[in-house]
């Protein structure tokens, strides 16, 4: 059985006098121990709600549904009360932030912070607690954790202060690590440090770890599973080397093609994906890619499309897949979806008898910068 | 040196800001180096990409070359014409020929004006296009070529997503005709999906245009992808410029060397084979940089001898430039990576002097 076993999960936010916003729409997964499950896809897909309903950490609001299973080692994590929910959250389930600055404290000493988890969780005091503390810091390579304990937020470097923050999150060794994004307010030489501390604490505790993330390249290097998701729904499961060889859903065919490669020669055109990712459409009214989709049929409109299951355990949603090459060459499947996504072509009227939409009026989540 | 197709040399460039403590008298304590001397040229025509980290001075380098921050000291000559010396009515002629296209769409972009206004002030501001008609019809051309279409004109800059408001961005700095083109962090702040777009749009212009990009990113695999040079900055000096290509297969600097090994290639197979050099630390204060190669206090090759106290000068090998005493033995193999312990600098008169503490968990600096 698996560690964690989200089923179905939905999130709504409803306002009065709004449109109701379905941030998450059904969205399976599972994380076996061990594992390293990446959960890829632009703002606005609903991966970081996903988490953070998962971790009970939406803030309760009027409006705000959470339904559908999110099973931890046999306890439902959405139906238990707030008291069980916290003892478990930080002991068992302990989750690492996108930015470290505003997850931080600003006016108490790292050392209090991470001494916090510690005597919330391990019942550790005084001495022994600020020993602990100095360890666990030391462990995530941040060096003279002695003096480090009685420094505040401000006075680390960005790197320290997201070192500090995993100290934090595995200060109770965790069964499950959930990573939001943890690289990505980062530079490139600190993120390769970053990455490379967290294969390491896997590797050694044997947590599994959930990774959010909108970057292909990373969960290249990290990933075991594969979870791309579209308008608030898994799209795509797959293995690592499977998912990037031979991507079927177009939405992932079309996120590879988008990512300029380091590897690439010069002068080769980028195939990006036309529209913008508020062209959604509703998934009750068809497949939420259909707009910006250039393998669409009529198939595709009407009801969402079912998660065909294939024989080697990936899954994809989409009636039209990307055909499998003969010969297992990414470049084939990149050839399959033709270049007609011109720069020059307008967004946002990517559905042909539609009228031109107002960007600002959509239905979709409206923001789509990364921030 | 300077060639017919030379658009822009820069030479010993230097940005210094004095950094001033004090309630009534402001004192000078010391200077933060942004950009320290810095010798550039980019060729008409061509895209020119800048790279390195946070805190690098890229983005204050490329807002010196357009005259937006004063230099501290050093020549900009564009097109023949000194511009640090020039006076400010010539030098606002001169802007019409030299163009920016900022990061942020959103914050750069007057929530209050609509998409006619914004790109009508840079016309009326340097008496472009005569009448309204004339405007309307530079205006007309420009949004066909950056690909939004004409009811965007009576628009808001809130109603456009992303991506389309880097176009109107763009659109702003297409329309006067410029001949270069500073774009800071173009498609940073764009998705994935939209950074492609953006990307092709901008390589698109060039073709059509024979525009001249100076592109401005930390994302190297953007930059080598629509750049013809490429020059890589570190704590305000350039460390490396090679053609896009020999970057990424030749690197020199070691620098330049971890750059690479630590951008995130989506290939699993590419992901398991390569060679990952970890650079210890953080980004030194440009406060206070260290004495001789800048780069020595995280470098894995660095030397006893030279490289804490004689400051490398670029020098060319083969096509590139590089700013390292050692470039050829390290590219030869005959010096070999070793651990760097971390370094914690601080800049001069915060916090303790700048003092060595050993790492002894550092996960490896090389692996």
């Amino acid at each position: 059985m698996a560690l964690l076993d989200v089923e179905d999960l939905s999130v709504t936010f409803a306002r009065r006098g709004q449109r109701t916003v379905r941030a998450v729409d059904g969205v399976s997964f599972s994380v076996d121990a061990g594992e390293v499950v990446g959960l890829v896809g632009e703002s606005g897909c609903g991966k970081s709600v996903t988490s953070l309903a998962i971790m009970g950490l939406l803030p309760k609001q009027p409006g705000l549904q959470v339904a559908g299973k999110a099973v931890f080692d046999g306890t439902d994590l959405l139906q238990i009360d707030e008291r069980s929910r916290r003892d478990i959250r930080g002991r068992d389930v302990a989750m690492i932030f996108q930015d470290p600055l505003s997850s931080l404290n600003p006016v108490v000493p790292i050392g209090l912070q991470v001494t916090e988890v510690l005597t919330r969780h391990r019942g550790m005091r005084g001495e022994a607690a600020s020993k602990e503390a100095a360890q666990l810091l030391d462990r995530v390579g941040i060096p003279d954790p002695k003096r480090r304990l009685k420094e505040y937020p401000h006075q680390l470097s960005g790197g320290m202060r997201q070192r500090a923050l995993i100290a934090m999150a595995v200060a109770c060794q965790p069964r499950l690590l959930i990573a939001d994004e943890p690289t990505t307010a980062l530079d490139v030489t600190i993120q390769a440090q970053i990455l490379e501390l967290l294969k390491d604490l896997v590797r050694d505790s044997g947590t599994a770890l959930v990774m959010i993330t909108h970057d292909l390249g990373v969960v290249a290097g990290m990933c075991d599973t594969i979870n791309v998701l579209y308008g608030g729904r898994v799209v795509e499961t797959a293995r690592r080397r499977p998912l990037f060889r031979q991507p079927r859903h177009p939405y992932t065919v079309g996120l590879l093609g988008s990512v300029p490669r380091l590897d690439a020669g010069r002068g080769e055109r980028l195939n990006p994906i036309p529209g913008s990712v508020r062209d959604l459409l509703p998934w009750p009214d068809g497949c939420a890619f259909a707009p910006r989709c250039d393998r669409r049929v009529d198939a595709c409109l009407g009801e969402p499309p079912e998660l065909v299951l294939t024989h080697d355990g990936r899954s994809y949603r989409c009636v039209n897949p990307a055909p499998l090459p003969g010969l297992t060459s990414g470049d084939e499947v990149r050839a399959a979806v033709p270049g007609q996504a011109t720069p020059g072509s307008v967004p946002a009227q990517a559905v042909p008898d539609e009228p031109p939409a107002v960007p600002g009026l959509a239905a979709a989540p409206s923001e789509e910068e990364t921030p | 040196m300077t060639g017919e197709n030379t658009l822009v040399e820069v030479r010993d460039l230097k940005v210094h800001f004095p950094i001033k403590r004090g309630v009534l008298f402001d004192r000078t304590v010391g200077h933060v180096k942004a950009v320290d001397g810095v010798d550039l040229r980019i060729t008409r025509g061509r895209t020119y990409g800048l790279v390195g980290e946070s805190g690098c001075g890229k983005s204050t380098l490329g807002r010196a070359l357009l005259q937006l921050t004063p230099p501290t000291s050093g020549e900009v000559s564009f097109d023949g014409v000194e511009l640090t010396t020039l006076a400010p009515n010539k030098l606002r002629a001169m802007r019409r020929r030299m163009q920016m296209i900022f990061q942020d769409p959103m914050s750069s972009l007057d929530p209050r004006q609509n998409v006619e206004s914004i790109l009508t002030e840079g016309l009326q501001a340097h008496g472009i296009g005569g009448d309204r008609d004339g405007r309307r019809k530079i205006i007309a051309e420009t949004l066909d070529q950056v690909g939004l279409p004409r009811w965007a004109l009576s628009r808001y800059p809130h109603e456009f997503s992303g991506g389309q408001r880097q176009r109107i961005g763009i659109a702003r700095a297409l329309v006067l005709g410029p001949e270069l083109i500073v774009a800071d962090e173009p498609v940073s702040a764009l998705d994935v999906s939209i950074q492609a777009q953006v990307v092709n749009l901008l390589d698109e212009l060039q073709d059509n245009l024979g525009l001249t990009y100076l592109v401005i990113a930390h994302d190297l695999a953007v930059v080598r992808h629509i750049s013809d040079t490429v020059g890589v900055m570190y704590l305000g000096a350039l460390v490396e410029e090679a053609p896009s290509d020999r970057l990424y297969t030749e690197p020199l600097h070691p620098y330049t060397r971890a750059l690479m090994s630590a951008v995130p290639v989506p290939d699993p197979d590419v992901e398991d084979r390569r060679e990952r050099i970890l650079i210890a630390g953080d980004l030194p204060s440009p406060a206070n940089p260290p004495s001789g190669c800048r780069f020595h206090t995280r470098c894995p090759w660095a030397q006893p001898t030279r490289c804490a106290d004689e400051r490398p000068q670029l020098r060319e090998i083969g096509d590139s430039r590089v700013a390292c005493h050692w470039a050829e033995q390290i590219a030869s193999g005959e010096l070999r990576p070793h651990k760097v312990s971390v370094q914690i600098t601080r800049p001069a008169g915060e916090g303790e002097e700048p003092s060595v503490v050993s790492a002894p968990t550092e996960p490896g600096s090389f692996v």
